[in-house]
Formats: structure tokens, C-alpha cells, sequence
């Protein structure tokens, strides 16, 4: 188990590797990877209980499904540094003959990712599946998911959150990056989806707010709470306050990011900002 | 010439169920899941059995196609049943993303594919889904012929790992291959053997096929019938064997000309033995209701279809 200034230390860490890795090949989505960086590196090395390796059917184990696979920078740092391949292999990313592909993919084979994401709308059904496979095998592990907000205006995520609540899918918990910015801008101006907790909540789930999605330590806390209502009937939803291009100044509250990489003095500044912690690959 | 003939007619989507009863009881991996078509797709029998391997997600065909992709992560076996319509079309990004490309071991099961719907009309009458599906990389697109066969290809891909699509149908039809048979996935069947012209059929048309053949032969034609329920991957061999013999060929199938079983089979003969080929099937059209012979009549689907072909194909050599 880690302390919070070894979670704190992982995150600075992983933002210089999301940073870098979308400056080397000029592509990428920084926004929301910087985002959710302190979630991904809490869950993967404090809240979820994981086996050693990876195998495909992760029996007795927690699994977790990245829906909106276009924040894939954050997903594969969190899941180098946590064993499922070398760190080194983060300089691959999005060139030709990769298993680190613009979004995961399980084509080529990549340890730790057990679903193609990118299309969005699409993870939630699928973690329901496998939470439920995990019923079906007598397994009392969680599944957990994670989704963009603007990823919500997806139809398909509200035949999924319809159906998890009404056969008591209470083994997983699905989380929503509640930043307020999508591609055109912020969600409020592209689609206004009103109160999200409103829906979940009149849908049937148990829902809980972290309302600093970027502090470890509340992170903790609510994952922790959300851990204690698994088990009791209802679906479990995190909504999770976070700020789009998060640790990086010029990167903070504004959609510009989302697909963007930064230019060589814009990643000397970023860096600058998050110094080396555990070493650079 | 060997002759076919039938004591009994059935719907191809009961051999689906009686497949699936049949898994249920054999194999503990499989589950089954449908949105909202239980009667339709006959699946009572397996649900009867096994209530806790069966998921009833309701009219939500996206979600469907995701929870299934899931489901294979944990070990099952998940067999998705609905129309073909609904099962290919309305889903095809969740089966191209969560299915396809995740490479996982869903057996996509869909009924009333094509005209033979009948009455219910265009809206429901798909005839781009074998293109749709075939497309698809790492897909095997499956469409058997009779209940037995249609069974029989249930209860096979259970078996082979990874994603297939299974298109079966509504109406009764003759019920002419064996009820013990093997079913071994890409693997075409020759039926009756002849010099003059190769007929390939798929699903429903293989019997019209038969038919097409008995009338040729009293005109002093002898048509060589191959059953190819397996589009993909597609037997080539069989069919370079036969064209090798007659010179020329006929693919039959209840779908769209375009993306469908006669445009695998032109790619194989032009790469390889290129042969005058004549095509029935649907001419780039949407269907309308009707009874399902109506329809096979007006659309040029049936028997009376193949032969004008064959006669016409025959004077291309």
C-alpha cells in the first residue's frame, strides 16, 4: 500500500510521461489525460485489488474499462508503471508496429487492456457484461469504468445504465470524469445534459460526488465510500470533479487541449511545472 | 442424378433454439442473451433450463452487443439473439469496436434475415447483412440452409473461438440434410454433381437451388449444387473444383448482389480462374411485405431465378 506522497509522486510522474509522449508524435488528447492522472494512479495502485501479470479473463481480481480511450496517454503510463509493461515501451506511442495504438486495443496485444475503446459510449456495456461473467463464476471482485461527461450524450450509456440498476449490477462502479469541457467546448454550451446526478439517481444508481477529482486524498475517500455501497442492490456512480489538463497552467479550464500536443517550448514549460520524480523513460 | 427430397419443413430459427437447448445442456460456458425476441428467436427451451445463464436486456440491441463483448471476459460463451436487422445495421459500431476488433467470442444469432420476413416489410428485411458482417476482419459470416443444418452450425460454433455471425430465418422450409451431420465451418457441401453449370446457394436458396436442378436436368442440364453455408471464409477450393468441371457458375443467396456471397465468389474465380458468373440475388433494392413466396417470386429469388440464370450463364462459356 501506498502513502499519499507516493501516489502524489506517481502523478507528477505520469503527467511528464502523458506530456511527453503526445509531444513526440504531435498528437494525442493531454486535456483529459492530466485530468484524471491522481484517479487512474489511486485506482490502479491503491483502490483496486489487481493479481501479479494479466491475464484476459481476470478472474478474482478487480478490473477496470477505460470508455473514453481517447485519454489513453494517462491509461498507459498508469499501466506501465504499475507492471503490465515496460515504462520504455511508452515511446512507442502511436507509432507504426505499436501495441500503444492512439486508443487501447486489445488487437496487438497490449497486457492490461481488455476492451478496444475510442468510439465512444461504448464501456459501460461491456463492464457490465464482465461484472456480471464475475455473478455468473462466483467472483465478489468489482468492476470499475471510467467515462468522459461529454461521453454521456452516447445513447448507448443510458440503455446501459438503464439495464445495470434494473438487474442489480452492484458490482461495479462507474465513474465520470466531470470536467465540463468536450471537442466544441464546454458541455453546457455543446449539449446541456443538466444535473447528471439527477439522472443517474433517478435511473436507479447510488451516486456519490468527489468534488476535488484531483486531490489523492479525496479520491481515496470517495472510492472508499463507493467500495461500501458495492453489494447492496444498485449500480454505484462516482462523479468526479476534475479540471481538464490538470498540473499544467496553460492547460487548466478551457477545451483547447483535448487533442492537442504542445509545441517544444510548451513542453519545457509543462515539464518545468512537474518536475522528474521517479525518472523519465 | 441425385435427388433430394423432404418428409418435413421447419424454420430455421427452431434449429437455432433446438441448438442452443442442446448447448445449454452440454456446454456450462454458454449463455444467452436477447432484446425483448425470446418466441421469436426460439430460445424458451434454453431459458427454461438454464434462468441464470440467460440475460434479458430489452429493446437495447448497443448495450446488447457490449454486455456480451463483457461477458467473454470471465469465460462465457455469449450466443445474442434478434432479428438479423437489429443484430447487424443498428449495432454495427459496437460490433466493430467491442466485438471485432476486441477479438471476443460472441456468436452473433440472428432470425428473420432477408425477404422471407414477409409481411412486416423493408424496415425489418436486411439485405446488406451478410456484406456488413463479411467485412468485418476476424468475422466468419455463417448461413445455413435447413433446421438440421442450422442446429448443427449452432451447436459448432460454440467450439470455435471467436466472433461469428449465425443468419438464419423465419418461414418454414424443407428440411433435406441430415439430422446427425457434422457441421464443420468452411467447409461447402456438395449436394448434386454436374457438368454443365455450378449453382453456389446459400440459406434459404440452396433448397431453390435443388429444385433449379431437377428442372434443368429434365432440359438435359446437369447442375452441379454446393451448398455454401459458410461465407466466410469462403471454400475456395470447392468452387475452383467445380467451375474447373463446367466453366461457369450461379450464386444464389437472399441478399442484396452487392457485398453479398455471389461478390466473395466473383473475387476468387477473377483471382484465380476468372468464369462467367451470373448473380441472383436482390438487384440493389429494399424489399416490401408480402408473403415470403410472393417476395421470392417478385424479387427473382427462387427456383424459376436460378434456372433463367444457369440458361443464360451457359451460353456465356
Amino acid at each position: 500500500m501506498a502513502n499519499t506522497t507516493e501516489l502524489q509522486d506517481l502523478t507528477t510522474q505520469v503527467r511528464r510521461d502523458i506530456l511527453r509522449m503526445v509531444h513526440k508524435v504531435n498528437s494525442g488528447h493531454p486535456g483529459g489525460s492530466l485530468g484524471c492522472a491522481e484517479f487512474l494512479v489511486a485506482l490502479y495502485n491503491e483502490i483496486m485489488d489487481r493479481k501479479d501479470g494479466f491475464d484476459m479473463n481476470g478472474l478474482n481480481e478487480d478490473l477496470f474499462f477505460l470508455s473514453n480511450g481517447h485519454i489513453s496517454p494517462v491509461f498507459y503510463s498508469v499501466l506501465a508503471h504499475a507492471g503490465y509493461f515496460p515504462v520504455e515501451e511508452l515511446n512507442t506511442f502511436r507509432l507504426i508496429n505499436s501495441r500503444l495504438q492512439g486508443h487501447p486495443t486489445t488487437h496487438e496485444g497490449l497486457p492490461g487492456v481488455r476492451i478496444a475503446s475510442g468510439s465512444l459510449g461504448q464501456g459501460m456495456s461491456v463492464a457490465i457484461g464482465a461484472a456480471q461473467a464475475k455473478k455468473l463464476n462466483g467472483d465478489n471482485k468489482l468492476v470499475y469504468t471510467l467515462h468522459g461527461d461529454g461521453e454521456l450524450q452516447e445513447g448507448q450509456n443510458w440503455e446501459a445504465i438503464m439495464y445495470a440498476s434494473a438487474k442489480k449490477v452492484d458490482n461495479l462502479i462507474s465513474t465520470i470524469d466531470l470536467n465540463g469541457q468536450q471537442i466544441d467546448g464546454s458541455t453546457d454550451t455543446v449539449l446541456p445534459m443538466g444535473s447528471i446526478e439527477a439522472k443517474f439517481l433517478a435511473f436507479g444508481w447510488d451516486v456519490l460526488t468527489v468534488e476535488k477529482g484531483n486531490d489523492i486524498d479525496a479520491i481515496l475517500k470517495g472510492m472508499s465510500d463507493a467500495k461500501a455501497l458495492t453489494g447492496k442492490g444498485k449500480p454505484v456512480c462516482v462523479l468526479l470533479k476534475t479540471v481538464m489538463g490538470n498540473g499544467v497552467d496553460f492547460m487548466m479550464y478551457t477545451h483547447a487541449w483535448h487533442g492537442k500536443a504542445p509545441s517544444d517550448e510548451q513542453l519545457e514549460n509543462a515539464l518545468s511545472q512537474n518536475p522528474e520524480t521517479l525518472g523519465d523513460y | 442424378m441425385k435427388t433430394y427430397t423432404y418428409t418435413e419443413k421447419k424454420d430455421t430459427r427452431s434449429g437455432f433454439g433446438a441448438g442452443l437447448a442442446e448447448l445449454g445442456r452440454t456446454n456450462p460456458n454458454v449463455v444467452a442473451l436477447c432484446a425483448d425476441l425470446i418466441g421469436s428467436l426460439k430460445m424458451d427451451e434454453f431459458i427454461k433450463e438454464n434462468p441464470e445463464r440467460f440475460f434479458q436486456i430489452g429493446i437495447a440491441e448497443a448495450n446488447m452487443m457490449g454486455i456480451a463483448a463483457g461477458l467473454t471476459i470471465g469465460g462465457k460463451i455469449p450466443f445474442t439473439g434478434t432479428f438479423a436487422n437489429f443484430s447487424t445495421g443498428r449495432v454495427y459500431d459496437q460490433i466493430r469496436q467491442s466485438i471485432a476488433y476486441s477479438n471476443k467470442n460472441v456468436k452473433i444469432c440472428a432470425s428473420h434475415a432477408g425477404l422471407t420476413l414477409g409481411e412486416d416489410g423493408a424496415t425489418h428485411q436486411i439485405l446488406e447483412d451478410i456484406g456488413l458482417m463479411k467485412m468485418l476482419p476476424g468475422m466468419t459470416v455463417i448461413n445455413p440452409c435447413d433446421y438440421n443444418q442450422t442446429k448443427a452450425a449452432t451447436i459448432a460454433i460454440a467450439e470455435f473461438d471467436g466472433p461469428v455471425y449465425l443468419r438464419f430465418g423465419r418461414p418454414s422450409v424443407p428440411i433435406f440434410t441430415p439430422a446427425d451431420q457434422k457441421f464443420e465451418i468452411g467447409k461447402a457441401l456438395q449436394l448434386t454433381e454436374g457438368a454443365d453449370v455450378t449453382i453456389v446457394a446459400t440459406g434459404h436458396l440452396v433448397w431453390e437451388a435443388l429444385e433449379a436442378s431437377k428442372a434443368l436436368y429434365e432440359k438435359g442440364i446437369s447442375a452441379e449444387v454446393i451448398d455454401i453455408h459458410t461465407i466466410k471464409p469462403l471454400d475456395a477450393k470447392a468452387i475452383l473444383d467445380s467451375v474447373a468441371k463446367t466453366r461457369c457458375i450461379v450464386t444464389a443467396e437472399e441478399h442484396n448482389i452487392l457485398g453479398g456471397l455471389g461478390e466473395s465468389v466473383a473475387r476468387v474465380l477473377a483471382t484465380n480462374n476468372p468464369t462467367p458468373q451470373e448473380f441472383v440475388g436482390t438487384k440493389d433494392t429494399f424489399g416490401e411485405s408480402g408473403t415470403p413466396a410472393q417476395l421470392m417470386e417478385k424479387y427473382q429469388l427462387n427456383a424459376q431465378a436460378i434456372i433463367n440464370a444457369c440458361e443464360t450463364v451457359i451460353k456465356r462459356k
